[in-house]
């Protein structure tokens, strides 16, 4: 496979795990993993679906509605973990120059979004018949609400400048900014009175949730993992694909 | 130093501010951050006086009395302090006896609190109906065991 030559600029020294860094061998082992992680996801996905809306029983309390939480929890996950891999890229482009720091962080934001967006449309579909609201202003929902606005604020910023180099490390700055989110939205239940209920599942001791209900849970929450990889890993590489279609275009015009 | 050096202390002295800055803001609002109040709080501190606020508990078992004209008379509890609450109007389908509730409105005179809204709250659990009613036939059902809602435990 050839190296895409204009984002593989050298950085100022090459330290031993500089090297998942560069472009070219990003592309080599991506391209062996993105089937794997697409193939993958299916499965779960189709597994999960089967198992969580179908086979897997009503609770006793919420009926069939607990059927909801087998979407709502995965894509709660990911948006937490999405935004800690976007600050992660933000911190490597920032601190350490990362080519693909930049590349990253691009590709995660929009993805990270639709998770967190996800999130807040079942929940508040789930609110609706069990709470009786679709939405209140309690302590976690109102600061998954901000996660959606800084997810929101990272593509635009990363947009906003001629530059495109300036615009990924304002995003980038926003993102590392937005980090003490993550623990007020993970701990929001513990610290204050909310209208959300505590974690179930990642709580100290047992599970607060079934076995027959925590299986397909988990299946779920892998088929989003996987999805996610597969989706921020085509659109890394389409990303530098068409920074080299660029390149090219410029030689050749320099060329004439 | 090296420019990589510097970078990542500056990224992480930024940090540091940020996060000192949020624990500051959201320790000194934490009375307003709160969805609502548990009974004890209303106990140690009251209700604002003819403001709108937010109480929640568990309804406690056998309090739930219905009254004309679609009135609905509850205690909400947290295990040590109780709250009676009017209302008026549909209940959510999770209010149950039991289990948590949220209700806003004002305090009245007599100390009944004024519902206007009453919203379920769905504590942690998730089990089969078939588990629940096997639980409640052995008698391993211990709904305030410690395990229930938070608000159980007191504050």
């Amino acid at each position: 496979m050839t190296r895409a030559t204009s984002t593989s600029r050298p950085t100022a020294s090459a330290g031993s795990w500089h090297r998942f860094a560069n472009p070219g061998r990003f592309l080599r082992i991506s391209g062996h993993v993105y089937p794997w992680s697409l193939g993958l996801a299916l499965l779960c996905l189709g597994v999960g679906l089967v198992w969580s809306l179908g086979l897997a029983p009503a609770d006793y309390q919420q009926g069939d509605s607990v059927r909801i939480m087998y979407v709502h929890v995965p894509a709660a996950w990911m948006a937490l973990f999405a935004y800690s891999l976007l600050a992660a890229a933000g911190a490597s482009l920032l601190i350490w120059r990362h080519p693909l720091g930049g590349v990253a962080a691009t590709a995660i934001a929009p993805v990270g979004a639709a998770f967190t967006f996800l999130a807040l449309a079942t929940g508040s579909l789930w609110g609706k018949p069990m709470w009786g609201t679709w939405w209140v202003w309690d302590a976690r929902l109102t600061s998954v609400l901000i996660l959606l606005f800084l997810y929101l604020g990272h593509m635009a910023l990363t947009h906003a400048f001629e530059n495109a180099e300036r615009g990924r490390k304002a995003a980038a700055v926003l993102a590392l900014a937005g980090v003490v989110n993550l623990p007020i939205i993970k701990f929001s239940v513990d610290w204050w009175n909310t209208l959300h209920q505590p974690a179930s599942v990642t709580r100290i001791g047992t599970p607060a949730i079934h076995e027959a209900m925590l299986w397909p849970l988990l299946v779920m929450a892998g088929g989003f993992m996987f999805f996610f990889f597969a989706v921020v890993l085509l659109r890394m590489r389409a990303a530098l694909a068409a920074q080299r279609a660029e390149a090219l275009d410029r030689r050749i015009m320099l060329g004439r | 130093m090296t420019r990589k050096r510097r970078r990542l202390y500056i990224a992480l002295s930024g940090l540091l501010c940020i996060a000192s800055a949020a624990a500051l803001i959201l320790t000194a609002f934490e009375d307003n951050l709160v969805f609502f109040y548990s009974p004890s709080d209303v106990q140690a501190k009251g209700l604002p006086e003819g403001r709108t606020a937010r109480i929640g508990g568990l309804v406690q078992e056998g309090s739930v009395e219905h009254l004309d004209g679609n009135r609905v008379e509850f205690v909400v509890t947290d295990g040590a302090h109780d709250l009676s609450v009017v209302y008026q109007g549909a209940l959510p389908d999770l209010f149950r006896e039991g289990q948590g509730v949220v209700a806003e409105g004002q305090a009245g005179d007599n100390g009944v609190f004024q519902a206007r809204e009453v919203l379920a709250r769905h504590d942690e659990n998730y089990m089969p109906a078939e588990v629940a009613d096997a639980l409640k036939e052995s008698g391993e059902w211990r709904p305030e065991s410690g395990e229930g809602p938070r608000e159980a435990e007191g504050q």
